[in-house]
C-alpha cells in the first residue's frame, strides 16, 4: 500500500502556512464573559451540569411551519395580502343584516380559496420536512463507553466524541481531536459552505492527536469554553481545559457541519455546537424575498380596483341616501310600498344619512367582485405549475451534470421574460473553470497546436486571415493531429504538438531547457497525488485547477509526479542520455507560497546530483522584473508570446529558475526563519521580504497557456440574448486583458465595437501610487476616473450624433480599482450613465462586494429587471441583490444554488431559460392578470348597472351562489389553463425570434395601457350585457304562453351572458388550443347549465328563487337563446374589431411571428418535401459510390 | 433542420431509452405534456380568418334578425295607459286623495280600437312604471316557508313590518311584496259582452305546485291598520291565488309587466273594446305609470322589434367590417412580418 508511509508523514510541515499557527491571540482573554460564554464538556454529555446546558439538540428544521403553529400562521402570512383583510372583513360581516348576500355563499368561496393557499404551503412544507428527516436521520458512529456505535445525527448532544470517515459530513461543528495522520491532521472539503473546491487542512490540538484507539477516547475529559454560535465561517475562539492546562483554540481545529472529510481515513472529533447553533445554520439566513415587477404592479391595480370599489359604492349610497329621503314625502310617503314609516334603520327616510353610510357597507360587499378573491391563489397554482415545466424541460438538463433545471422559487417566473441586463460572473459560469494546457512557450519557440475557443471565435469573425505558422494558431495541421491524437482526451490537458509530445522533446533544439520546464511544472505546486485504486492512474489534488493542469501536462510530457512526502518530492523521468524511465526524488526544502500580491510561487529543492535549485513560476509582471541578465535570453519572444497568448484568451504564467549556491542558501535560510518564527505585527511582511531576496536573478525558461475553457454554446447563447436586446455586463476577477478576450470569445466584444477603456494603469497615476501617498493618489484616481467617464459620454454621444442611422456600439472595459471610484457617490451617476449607454460592460477584478454594488446600482439605476448569474460563493451577494439570481449547479459547490432562484447547469440554458420560458411566463401571467380584472369588472359591473336601476337598495341581480361560483367555478379553470398552457409561439420560434423578448423588456403586454384598456374592455361588456339583455327581454312576454321576465330570470339570462362572454373572451385571447383549453373553456360554461339544471332540481327550500329555472323559464324559451348569442356576440365584437384592426395595422412582434408562421407552415411543407428527397439522394449517392469502389 | 423538431423527435425516442440505461438519473421524464408540445390548435388572426368570421357574424344574424322581426311585428300589442284618464277631473290635481279615499267612486270606463286581428290566447297584462319591486327592502319581506308549508306559519321574522298582527298573530301571507298586491281589475266588454279573462295558468306552474303551498290559507291578511292592496279570498289556498303569486315573483326593474289574465277568444280588427277599470291601486304618490296590455305571443314572445333590429343592424355591421376589411387588404397589402412597424424599431434609442 503505497498510502502507508504517507501517513508517517508530519503534512503539518509541507505547508509554509502551518507555520503561521496563529499564536495566542486577544481574543482568548473574552472568554467567558457575554458573546463568549459556552461550554461544553467533552465526552460527557450526561454530565449534570452538561444537562443543566440545555444546548439544543441536532435535530435541524427548515420548515415554515410545525404541526402547532401551521394554521395560525399561514393564516397570518395569508392576512398580509391587504385583499385578503377585506375578503375576511366581508365575510364577517355578512353575518350581519347588512350583507346583501347570504353569509355562507360569501364565506364559502374564501375558505375555498385559503384552504387551497394552506394545502399548498402544507404541501411544500411537508416537502421540506422529509428532506429534513433525511438529512437528520443519517448515521454517525458516536462513541458510548468504550465502544463506537452508530447513531443517527439527529440524536448527538454537545459533547458527544464522534468518529467520522473518509467522505462522510460533518454532522455538526466539531473539535477535531485526531486523524488517521499521525500529526492529527486531516482534509476538508468546504464546498457546501463557500463553495470553495479546494481542500483545507485542519489540524487537532498536539495535545490529543495521539488519541487514538477507543480506550484512550473513553478516559478523554476537557471542558471546552468558547464563543457562542455565531455565523462567522473563518473564525472561532475558544479554549480546551485539559488535565489542567489550557489550550487556545482556533478555527483550524474546528470542523464544520456540511463540510466534508476528504483524503483522511478518519477523524475523532467532539460534537461542540448542534443543530441550528451551527455555523452553516447561523449562516442559513432566508434568502431575501422577491417579488415580481408585475406583481408590484398587481397590488397597484388593486389598489385601483379598491379605489372604483369606494367610488362607485359612495355614489351608490348617496343616491340611495337621496331616494331613502325623497320617501319621506311632505305628507306622505313616496314609496309607501316600502313602508317608510316603519322601517329599519337601513332603509329609514328620517335617518337617511345614516342609511347611506350603513348601505355604503351593504355596496363594499356587493361590488366586491370587481375585486378577484381567487386571484392570488391563480397566480399561486399557475407559477407553480410553470415551474414544474421549467423542472422538467429536457432542453435545460443537462446530461453530463444530470441536472435538469430547478426553479427553486416560482415567484419571479414571469420576471424571467422581462430581463433587461444580465450581470454574469465570468469563471465557471461562461468557462468551465477547468483548466486545459494548451500551449507553452519553451525557449523562444511556442509549442502547442491547439485551437483555443477564442481563436475559434475570432476566425470565426473573420479575422485571422493570415494563418499563422508559429503554432499558435495554426489549424491547417489540425486534422493531421487528429489522426495522430486518437487516444483518450486527458481532463485538463488539450496539447497537441508532434514535436514534443510522446518523448520528442528531445530531439529539439533546446531540449535541455524543456526538461527544465517541464521539472518546474513537476515540482513548483503543492499538490498532493493520489493513486486510484483499481488503474493505478495518479490524479492530483490542487489548490487551484491551473496549477493541476500544470502537473497533468508535466505527466503527460514525461514527467510523471507519482509521490510527495514531507520532505521530497518524487517524479518518473525520462532520462536525457538513456531514454529510460526513471525514478527521481528530489528533496522538498521550502515552499514559498502563493499569493495574490506576490503573484508567483517557489519552491526550493536539491536535486539527487545535491544541486540547490529555486524553481519559480508566476505572473508576468512579477517575472521579468525578476530576471538575471544572462536569463533574459528568450525574453523578447517569450513577451511576445505571452502577449499573444493572453490576446487568444489564455492564462499565462511564466516560468523560471535558478540555481543557488550552499552559502547563499544557509545564509538566507536563516533569515527566512527568523522571519517566520517572528511574533512581531509585520511578520508577514518580513516573510514576504525574505522571500522576495530569494526570487531574484531568475532564469527564464518560457511560459505557459492554459485555457480557462468557455461553456459549451456560451458565444452563441450570448448572441441571442443580445438579439433579444438583453445587456450583458461581465463581471470578473480575472485581468483586464484575460476579461476582454473571453469578451472577444462569448460574442461581448466585436470588431465593430468601439472600447471604452476606463482605468487606472496610466504611468502617471502609478508613479502616484508608488510614492505611496495615499490621499494624493486617491485623488488622483478619481479625477482621473471622471475625466475617462466624461471622455466615453462625450465620445458616445458624439457618434450617436454624427452617425445616426447605423450608432455604432461601444463596449465598456472597467477594472476593479476604478470600479471602486466609480462607485463613488459623485461619479455614480455619470458613470451609470456611460455603461447603459454601451452596449456590453465588462469589470474586471472586481471583487465580491463590488459585484454585489454594481448589480445593485444597475438595478436601481435602470429600475428594470436585473439577472445576476453566477456559480461561486463569491456571486452570493450577486445573486441576492439582483432581482432574480440563478445560479449554475455546476462544480463549484453548491452556495451560489442556495441563494438563486434559479439554478441552471450551464449558462446556456439561460437562452431558453428566458426567452422561452421566461417570455412565455412573462405573457402567461400578464394575459392571466388582464383577463383576471376584465372577468370580475364584466362581472361586478353589471351588478352596478342593475343597482341603478333598483335604486341603490343593494339587491344583487343574481342568485348568491351564481355569484359565489363565478370566480372558482364558471370562470377560473380556464384563466388557470391560460396561465399554465397558453404559447403565443413555439418554443423554437421564440428561440428563432429573439425579438419577441423585447416584448417583456419594453412591458408591453402588461403595460398601463393595455390594463386600462382590458378593464375598459370589462365595462363595455358589462354595459353591453346589461343593456342589451334589458332592452331584449325586459317588459314584453318572453315566451309563447305570455310569462314575463321576473327578477329571477333577468338575473340567469345576464348570468348566462356573462359566463358566455367572459369564456369566450378567453378563447378570443389565447393562441394556443390543446384540448385542456378547449375542455376547461366550453367545460366551464357547460358546468354554468349543469350547475343551473341540477341546482334547480333542489327543493325550493334549497334552491330558493333558482328552483327549476332554466328546466321551466329559461330553456323552453326562445328568446333566452337569442337572446344569448346576441349579447355574446356584441359583448366580444368591440374586442374582435379592435383585435383584427390592431394585428393589421399595429401588430405587435408576436402578431408578425405568428403571421409569418402561419404563412411560413404552407411555405415549410413544400420545402420539407424537398429536402427529404435531397436527403434520400445524398443517401443513394453514397450507395452509389460504395458500390463503385 | 429547425432545432426543435430535431430535439422533440429524438427526445421521444431516448426518453424510452435514457432512463432505462441510466437508473438514478435525474433526466425528467419525457412527455409531450411535460415539454408542453401536446398537439394545438393556433388560431391567429390571418386576413381570411378575419374576413370570415365578419361575414359569417353577418350572414348568420341578418336571417335571425328578420325572423325575429317577422314574428315580433306577427304580434299585435294594444296598450292603454289610464293612471291618468281614471281620475275624475276634480281630482286631476290630487290624484293621491283620490286614490287614497275609500269613498270616491273608483270604477273608470273607456273604450278603444283593436287595430289588427288578435289570435287568441290574448294575454291581458298590467304595466306599472316607476315601482321598484326590486329594492332590497321589498325583495327580501316575504316568508318563502310560510308561503309554502302551513306549518311555518310563524315564520315572519323577515316580514317586518307586515309580519304579525297588532294582538301578535302570524299574518298569512306576511311581508310587503304580498301586502302591497295589486288591486285594480278590469273588465273588457266587445259588442256589449263581457269578455272572459281567465286567471288560470297565468302563474309559473313550479311556483303554484312547490313554493305556494295548497294547504295555507290567507290568515289575518290586510288586516292591520294600513290598507296596502289587494284583499285575498280567505277560503281559497295561496296555491290558488295566482294574482298572488304573479305579483310575489318581483319584477326586475322599476318598470314592470305582470300578467293579469287570459281572453280565450279571438277579437277581430276594428272591433270596439270597452274597458271598465276599477282604478284602486295607489302608484300616484311615486309618481307611477299604470297601463293595461293586451298582446298576443309568437315563439318570440311578444312584441318586441327590439332584438330583431339589433340583430339585423350588427349583421350589417359585421358584413361591412367584413367588405372593409376585404377592400383594406385588396388595396393595402403589406407585407407580412413587417417589423419596421414595432415600436421600438421607430425610434432608436437615444443617449439621455
Amino acid at each position: 500500500m503505497p498510502q502507508r508511509p504517507k501517513r508517517r508523514i508530519r503534512f503539518s510541515k509541507l505547508y509554509s502556512f502551518s507555520c503561521l499557527k496563529s499564536p495566542f491571540r486577544h481574543e482568548q482573554s473574552q472568554i467567558g464573559q457575554r458573546g463568549y460564554s459556552r461550554i461544553v464538556y467533552c465526552n460527557d454529555p450526561d454530565k449534570p451540569e452538561a444537562v443543566q446546558l440545555n444546548y439544543i439538540g441536532n435535530y435541524v428544521s427548515t420548515t415554515k411551519y410545525t404541526a402547532f403553529n401551521f394554521i395560525p400562521k399561514s393564516l397570518f402570512e395569508q392576512f398580509r395580502r391587504v385583499a385578503n383583510i377585506y375578503f375576511l372583513i366581508v365575510a364577517c360581516l355578512s353575518f350581519s343584516p347588512l350583507a346583501p348576500f347570504t353569509a355562507l355563499s360569501i364565506v364559502a368561496p374564501l375558505l375555498v380559496v385559503m384552504g387551497a393557499t394552506m394545502a399548498k404551503e402544507a404541501v411544500e412544507d411537508w416537502r421540506r420536512r422529509k428532506q429534513d428527516i433525511e438529512a437528520n436521520s443519517q448515521k454517525v458512529n458516536v462513541l458510548r463507553g468504550n465502544i463506537f456505535v452508530e447513531t443517527r445525527w439527529k440524536k448527538l448532544r454537545v459533547g458527544d466524541l464522534i468518529k467520522v470517515h473518509k467522505d462522510e459530513y460533518f454532522p455538526a461543528d466539531l473539535l477535531l481531536l485526531s486523524s488517521s495522520y499521525e500529526d492529527g491532521v486531516c482534509y476538508v472539503d468546504t464546498m457546501n459552505l463557500d463553495g470553495e473546491t479546494n481542500l483545507k487542512l485542519k489540524h487537532a490540538l498536539e495535545v490529543t492527536e495521539n488519541l487514538h484507539d477507543e480506550k484512550s477516547l473513553e478516559k478523554f475529559r476537557g471542558v471546552i469554553k468558547c464563543e457562542d454560535p455565531n455565523e462567522n465561517l473563518y473564525s472561532f475562539v475558544g479554549t480546551l481545559y485539559y488535565e489542567d492546562k489550557e489550550y487556545p483554540l482556533s478555527v483550524q481545529q474546528i470542523l464544520l457541519r456540511d463540510s466534508k472529510l476528504k483524503n483522511t481515513e478518519y477523524v475523532y472529533a467532539v460534537v461542540i455546537f448542534t443543530g441550528h447553533d451551527t455555523k452553516v445554520m447561523q449562516n442559513a439566513t432566508d434568502p431575501p424575498s422577491k417579488r415580481s415587477k408585475i406583481e408590484r404592479k398587481m397590488d397597484k391595480i388593486i389598489y385601483i380596483l379598491f379605489s372604483t370599489l369606494v367610488f362607485i359604492s359612495f355614489i351608490g349610497s348617496v343616491y340611495f341616501g337621496i331616494e331613502t329621503k325623497m320617501d319621506l314625502g311632505d305628507s306622505n310617503y313616496r314609496r309607501w310600498y316600502l313602508r317608510p314609516g316603519n322601517t329599519t334603520v337601513f332603509y329609514d327616510p328620517r335617518r337617511a344619512t345614516l342609511s347611506a353610510i350603513l348601505h355604503f357597507l351593504t355596496a363594499l360587499m356587493l361590488y366586491g367582485y370587481l375585486i378577484p378573491i381567487s386571484l392570488y391563489v391563480s397566480i399561486e397554482i399557475v407559477k407553480v405549475l410553470q415551474s414544474v415545466f421549467i423542472n422538467h424541460d429536457w432542453e435545460m438538463y443537462c446530461e453530463e451534470a444530470d441536472r435538469p433545471a430547478h426553479a427553486r422559487t416560482s415567484n419571479l417566473n414571469e420576471e424571467l421574460g422581462q430581463v433587461d441586463t444580465i450581470l454574469s460572473d465570468k469563471t465557471g459560469t461562461l468557462t468551465c473553470n477547468s483548466m486545459e494546457f494548451v500551449k507553452c512557450s519553451i525557449g523562444g519557440t511556442p509549442y502547442g497546436r491547439g485551437r483555443t475557443e477564442v481563436e475559434k471565435a475570432l476566425a470565426r469573425r473573420g479575422r485571422s486571415q493570415e494563418p499563422e505558422t508559429d503554432g499558435l494558431s495554426s489549424d491547417f495541421q489540425d486534422q493531421n493531429n487528429d489522426a495522430v491524437d486518437s487516444r483518450q482526451p486527458v481532463k485538463g490537458f488539450n496539447f497537441r504538438d508532434e514535436r514534443i509530445t510522446n518523448g520528442k522533446w528531445v530531439n529539439e533544439p533546446h531540449s535541455d531547457i524543456i526538461q527544465k520546464f517541464f521539472r518546474v511544472l513537476a515540482i513548483c505546486h503543492t499538490a498532493i497525488p493520489e493513486e486510484e485504486d483499481q488503474s493505478g492512474e495518479i490524479s492530483y489534488e490542487a489548490e487551484s485547477p491551473d496549477e493541476a493542469a500544470f502537473v497533468i501536462a508535466a505527466r503527460e510530457l514525461g514527467f510523471e509526479f507519482f509521490a510527495r512526502t514531507q520532505s521530497s518530492i518524487s517524479l518518473h523521468e525520462l532520462d536525457f542520455d538513456s531514454g529510460e524511465k526513471v525514478d527521481r526524488v528530489y528533496e522538498l526544502l521550502h515552499v514559498l507560497e502563493f499569493s495574490s500580491s506576490r503573484k508567483r510561487m517557489s519552491v526550493i529543492v536539491r536535486n539527487e546530483e545535491g544541486r540547490l535549485l529555486l524553481l519559480c513560476k508566476g505572473a508576468d509582471s512579477v517575472m521579468l522584473e525578476r530576471l538575471s541578465q544572462d536569463g533574459r535570453k528568450f525574453e523578447a519572444e517569450t513577451v511576445d508570446h505571452i502577449k499573444r497568448y493572453s490576446e487568444a484568451g489564455l492564462r499565462t504564467l511564466a516560468i523560471a529558475y535558478r540555481e543557488l549556491g550552499e552559502e547563499e542558501y544557509k545564509l538566507w535560510e536563516r533569515e527566512f526563519f527568523k522571519a517566520k518564527t517572528s511574533v512581531a505585527a509585520d511578520r508577514d511582511a518580513l516573510v514576504d521580504a525574505a522571500a522576495d531576496k530569494m526570487e531574484r536573478d531568475l532564469i527564464l525558461l518560457g511560459a505557459t497557456a492554459v485555457e480557462d475553457r468557455l461553456q459549451k454554446g456560451v458565444p452563441e447563447c450570448i448572441d441571442k440574448l443580445a438579439q433579444a436586446g438583453i445587456k450583458l455586463w461581465v463581471l470578473t476577477g480575472d485581468k483586464m486583458e484575460t476579461a476582454v478576450n473571453i469578451g472577444y470569445a462569448c460574442s461581448l466584444l466585436r470588431q465593430d465595437m468601439k472600447q471604452i477603456v476606463v482605468t487606472l494603469d496610466s504611468p502617471d497615476i502609478l508613479s502616484l501610487e508608488k510614492q505611496g501617498d495615499k490621499e494624493a493618489f486617491a485623488k488622483a484616481s478619481l479625477e482621473s476616473i471622471k475625466k475617462q467617464i466624461g471622455e466615453g459620454i462625450s465620445q458616445i454621444r458624439s457618434t450617436k450624433e454624427s452617425s445616426k442611422e447605423h450608432s455604432t456600439e461601444f463596449g465598456l472595459i472597467i477594472d476593479g480599482k476604478s470600479l471602486d471610484y466609480s462607485l463613488n457617490p459623485n461619479v455614480e451617476k455619470s458613470f451609470f450613465h456611460l455603461a447603459i449607454n454601451c452596449a456590453s460592460v465588462i469589470c474586471c477584478r472586481s471583487s465580491p462586494k463590488q459585484k454585489a454594488r454594481v448589480t445593485r446600482l444597475v438595478k436601481l439605476g435602470t429600475g428594470k429587471t436585473t439577472l445576476s448569474i453566477g456559480d461561486g460563493a463569491n456571486d452570493v451577494g450577486m445573486l441576492q441583490e439582483a432581482d432574480i439570481g440563478v445560479g449554475i449547479s455546476g462544480a463549484e459547490g453548491m452556495q451560489a444554488v442556495m441563494a438563486s432562484d434559479f439554478a441552471v447547469a450551464q449558462f446556456r440554458f439561460l437562452e431558453r431559460l428566458l426567452l422561452v420560458h421566461g417570455h412565455w411566463c412573462y405573457r402567461r401571467i400578464a394575459m392571466m392578470i388582464c383577463y383576471f380584472f376584465y372577468k370580475n369588472i364584466a362581472f361586478g359591473f353589471t351588478l352596478f348597472w342593475f343597482e341603478a336601476y333598483a335604486s341603490f337598495s343593494g339587491q344583487p341581480a343574481y342568485n348568491d351562489w351564481y355569484m359565489s361560483f363565478y370566480n372558482v367555478f364558471f370562470t377560473s379553470l380556464p384563466v388557470i389553463a391560460l396561465g399554465v398552457f397558453d404559447q403565443d409561439v413555439s418554443a423554437r420560434l421564440c428561440l428563432e425570434n429573439p425579438c419577441l423578448y423585447l416584448e417583456g423588456i419594453e412591458d408591453l403586454l402588461f403595460s398601463w395601457l393595455r390594463i386600462l384598456g382590458w378593464m375598459f374592455n370589462g365595462v363595455v361588456a358589462s354595459l353591453i350585457i346589461f343593456f342589451l339583455t334589458t332592452k331584449s327581454v325586459l317588459n314584453q312576454p318572453f315566451r309563447s304562453d305570455g310569462h314575463v321576465v321576473d327578477l329571477e330570470i333577468l338575473g340567469v339570462t345576464m348570468y348566462t351572458c356573462v359566463v358566455w362572454t367572459v369564456n369566450c373572451q378567453m378563447a378570443l385571447s389565447i393562441n394556443y388550443f390543446t384540448w385542456i383549453q378547449h375542455f376547461f373553456i366550453w367545460g366551464s360554461i357547460v358546468l354554468w347549465y349543469v350547475f343551473l339544471l341540477l341546482y334547480g332540481y333542489f327543493p325550493p327550500a334549497i334552491s330558493t328563487t333558482a328552483y327549476k329555472v332554466l328546466a321551466e323559464a329559461c330553456a323552453p324559451s326562445g328568446l333566452y337563446w337569442l337572446v344569448t348569442l346576441f349579447v355574446v356576440v356584441c359583448a366580444l365584437l368591440p374586442y374582435f374589431s379592435y383585435r383584427s384592426f390592431q394585428t393589421r395595422f399595429l401588430p405587435m412582434y408576436h402578431d408578425i411571428i405568428q403571421k409569418r408562421q402561419v404563412e411560413g407552415s404552407e411555405t415549410e411543407t413544400s420545402k420539407d418535401l424537398p429536402k427529404n428527397v435531397e436527403g434520400k439522394l445524398s443517401h443513394l449517392r453514397e450507395r452509389l459510390k460504395q458500390r463503385d469502389l | 433542420m429547425p432545432p426543435e423538431t430535431s430535439t422533440s423527435s429524438a427526445g421521444g425516442k431516448e426518453g424510452s431509452s435514457g432512463p432505462s440505461s441510466k437508473k438514478n438519473s435525474k433526466k425528467p421524464k419525457y412527455s409531450k405534456f411535460s415539454q408542453q408540445e401536446l398537439p394545438a390548435w393556433k388560431p391567429i388572426l390571418t386576413p381570411g380568418w378575419v374576413i370570415s368570421i365578419f361575414a359569417f357574424t353577418g350572414i348568420i344574424f341578418i336571417p335571425i334578425g328578420l325572423a325575429s322581426l317577422y314574428a315580433s311585428e306577427k304580434v299585435v300589442e294594444l296598450p292603454f295607459q289610464y293612471d291618468q284618464k281614471c281620475i275624475p277631473s276634480e281630482y286631476s290635481n290630487n290624484a293621491e286623495a283620490y286614490i287614497k279615499s275609500t269613498t270616491t267612486n273608483k270604477t273608470c270606463t273607456a273604450t278603444f280600437k283593436v287595430e289588427k286581428t288578435m289570435k287568441s290566447p290574448i294575454y291581458v297584462y298590467y304595466q306599472l312604471t316607476n315601482y321598484f319591486q326590486n329594492h332590497r327592502r321589498y325583495v327580501k319581506s316575504k316568508s318563502e316557508d310560510q308561503l309554502r308549508q302551513k306549518s311555518a306559519e310563524e315564520d315572519t321574522d323577515d316580514c317586518k313590518p307586515e309580519a304579525r298582527t297588532p294582538d301578535g298573530q302570524p299574518i298569512v301571507p306576511c311581508g310587503l311584496i304580498a301586502w302591497s298586491l295589486f288591486n285594480d281589475t278590469y273588465k273588457i266588454k266587445v259588442k256589449g259582452k263581457h269578455l272572459k279573462i281567465s286567471k288560470k295558468n297565468i302563474a309559473w306552474q313550479s311556483d303554484q305546485t312547490k313554493k305556494f303551498g295548497s294547504d295555507v290559507y290567507p290568515k289575518n291578511f290586510q288586516a292591520g291598520g294600513l290598507i296596502g292592496g289587494a284583499k285575498l279570498n280567505e277560503s281559497i289556498p295561496l296555491s290558488g291565488q295566482e294574482d298572488l303569486i304573479v305579483w310575489m315573483r318581483t319584477a326586475a326593474l322599476s318598470t314592470f309587466r305582470k300578467l293579469y289574465g287570459k281572453i280565450e277568444t279571438d277579437l277581430e280588427a276594428n272591433e270596439e273594446l270597452s274597458l271598465v277599470i276599477e282604478n284602486n291601486y295607489n302608484t300616484y304618490s311615486f309618481g307611477g305609470k299604470k297601463t293595461l296590455v293586451l298582446s298576443t305571443a309568437t315563439w318570440i314572445g311578444g312584441k318586441n322589434d327590439f332584438l330583431g333590429l339589433a340583430y339585423i343592424f350588427i349583421g350589417g355591421l359585421s358584413l361591412f367590417f367584413a367588405v372593409c376589411f376585404l377592400l383594406m387588404y385588396l388595396f393595402k397589402p403589406r407585407p407580412l412580418g413587417d417589423p419596421s412597424y414595432l415600436s421600438w424599431n421607430r425610434n432608436p434609442g437615444m443617449i439621455k
